[in-house]
């Protein structure tokens, strides 16, 4: 059986100094240091790839799939991201890097982008018909973004688009094509997507929506941008013509997605801890009258993911040159074949909060007490010191029996002065300058 | 078991920026607690335009709420300057916000609206020159 639990955002224990760095930057609080390491709570972790960010030791990292495996298929499809064709400085033609992927080892390509825009047709209709799409209706393409709502924002489950991402349509349709083309069995065929983010490699593993996997692997655009550098200059002529528009190129950056429904009322939030204020505001009715939001964990959207090589204001400014020379879209809903049952998710995204701290309400409110009790009584410093990102953290960890409260290293403090039978200024001898107590120390 | 959470928060008048504060801890607390989804959200609006109507209207006030398994009870207590006519003021769109908070995208008379839509029972005491007290019970409506 399959685990439950994968995550691609992983830990290389070496490298982790246990330092508090990722865990004052995860937005889920979904990281702890314990025995000067960090450790993460799978519970928690919805892949948007910030700790890998914001790591000085370089301690995280994201699992993808290898470039081996392709050798394990009769043969393979590469699927761009869009945001591959952002990482190439002076690139004048997307054919190029659809021609490289040919170079390096593909036997066919097919966009992600052309993906795209089969779904912002139909997306597009779908709202205009204004029938049982919920209202606004949020995006459901950021795999970090409905992991999250799935997990802190369950009344706002019903608001995401029912429809699955571009990428798991890419990799329908690019099988069912090549089976009919090749003959080959499906399972013959390997379908790759190269990717600029963790949470879709977890969402091809364990999809959201949908009851299959639809890609064989995930391949990190960083690895596969390394063996198409060197491939790209010696290509004279483009052998592949694209097959997208400027909408479907459009939504590797933000606002690309909202855009392509040509409707004014739309919103398009970037950053994860932008996402979550929008979020919060959606849920308290704060919001304007809007149609669409679309929501992207990393700043500026897909660019911005922590497996791209390029700065993402850089490779956004570089998809806005070649929006420029491309026609609106090359990619109609209606030339799907049974468009309707391979874009329609088939169940909806039930809501599972990771926030109730007991099934029982009683017990959730005596721990709630006893929570709010003991982060009273710690100093609210939000050190870090004790492996939770904040003192809160700290209290809830404690009532659910996760860490103690002697973690904190203020009553640690309390603990050696009585050990050391001393007053404080005894116990200051033992600490360092920011967690003394003593006046005269000061000075 | 214990009776109740109770949080008491002091709403500071005059800070737009603030408001809001108590609302989203309230929210995180129904959400700890395992409160159905629709409560919680109720909850959140009907606490975060009380907030929002004492520092617009009254120069601040203390927020109360006491949580109980199936209901929530918010009390909003102020001395502000009470309202004159509530009739009037429970009218959609009705306003006597300043310009100051008008400016700010307030005012747009829908915060008693909306607190009676919401609440499964309101209560307003308000006298003139003294203060007002809007208390508000929500009841978990899937039990």
């Amino acid at each position: 059986m399959e685990r439950k639990l994968f995550h691609s955002v992983t830990l290389n224990l070496d490298k982790c100094k246990g330092c508090t760095t990722c865990i004052k930057h995860c937005p889920t609080e979904a990281i702890r240091v314990r025995f000067g390491k960090a450790y993460i709570i799978e519970d928690r972790c919805i892949d948007c790839g910030q700790c890998i960010r914001v790591c000085p030791h370089r301690a995280k990292s994201a699992v993808c799939d290898s470039f081996e495996s392709l050798k394990n298929y009769r043969l393979t499809i590469a699927l761009p991201a869009p945001s591959l064709y952002g990482q190439f400085n002076n690139l004048s033609d997307i054919g190029l890097v659809l021609t490289g992927l040919l170079r390096i080892g593909f036997d066919r390509v097919f966009e992600v982008a052309a993906a795209a825009e089969y779904l912002s047709d139909f997306t597009r209709r779908e709202l205009l018909k204004n029938n049982s799409l919920p209202h606004p209706t949020i995006s459901s393409a950021c795999p970090a973004c409905v992991r999250l709502i799935k997990h802190r924002f369950p009344e706002l489950a019903n608001h995401v688009l029912p429809f699955v991402a571009p990428v798991e349509l890419a990799a329908v349709l690019a099988r069912s094509k090549a089976v009919a083309e090749t003959g080959l069995k499906p399972e013959e065929i390997g379908v790759f997507f190269i990717s600029p983010c963790p949470a879709k490699v977890t969402a091809s593993r364990l999809p959201i929506g949908i009851s299959a996997r639809v890609m064989d692997g995930v391949l990190s655009m960083t690895d596969v941008y390394t063996r198409l550098l060197p491939v790209l200059k010696t290509i004279g002529e483009p052998e592949i013509t694209p097959q997208a528009g400027l909408t479907g190129i459009g939504w590797s950056v933000s606002g690309g997605e909202g855009s392509a429904l040509l409707n004014g009322r739309y919103l398009a939030v970037d950053g994860i801890e932008n996402v979550i204020k929008i979020l919060e505001d959606l849920e308290d009715e704060k919001l304007p009258e809007l149609d669409f939001i679309e929501l992207n964990a990393c700043t500026q959207g897909c660019v911005g993911g922590c497996l791209a090589v390029e700065n993402p204001y850089v490779a956004k400014t570089r998809i806005r040159g070649l929006m420029k020379y491309l026609p609106v879209s090359r990619n109609k809903a209606s030339a799907l074949q049974d468009g309707t049952g391979k874009i329609q998710w088939q169940g909806s995204l039930e809501s599972e909060s990771r926030w109730a701290l007991d099934s029982d309400m009683g017990a959730a409110m005596e721990k709630l007490l006893r929570i709010n009790e003991l982060a009273n009584s710690l100093p609210g410093l939000d050190c870090g010191s004790c492996g939770a990102p904040t003192c809160r953290a700290l209290a809830e960890d404690v009532v659910l029996g996760h860490a103690s409260e002697e973690d904190c290293i203020f009553r640690m403090r309390e603990r050696m002065q009585i050990l050391s039978g001393g007053g404080e200024a005894d116990a200051d001898a033992y600490l360092p300058p920011p967690f003394r107590k003593c006046e005269e120390d000061r000075k | 078991m214990p009776d109740a959470i109770r949080m008491t928060f002091n709403v500071d008048g005059d800070d737009f920026a603030a408001a809001g504060t108590a609302s989203s801890e309230v929210k995180r607390a129904l959400k700890q607690l395992g409160m159905p989804p629709e409560l919680v959200k109720r909850a959140a609006i009907c606490m975060y335009e009380g907030e929002i109507n004492m520092v617009i209207h009254a120069d601040g006030g203390v927020a109360s709420v006491a949580i109980r398994p199936g209901s929530v009870e918010i009390e909003l207590r102020d001395r502000g300057p009470g309202i004159p006519d509530l009739e009037l003021a429970m009218q959609e769109g009705y306003s006597t916000a300043s310009e100051q908070a008008r400016n700010l995208g307030f005012g747009a008379g829908m915060g008693l609206p909306n607190m009676k839509r919401y609440a499964d029972e309101l209560k307003i005491d308000t006298k003139i020159g003294v203060g007002t007290t809007v208390t508000m019970v929500l009841r978990d409506r899937t039990r």
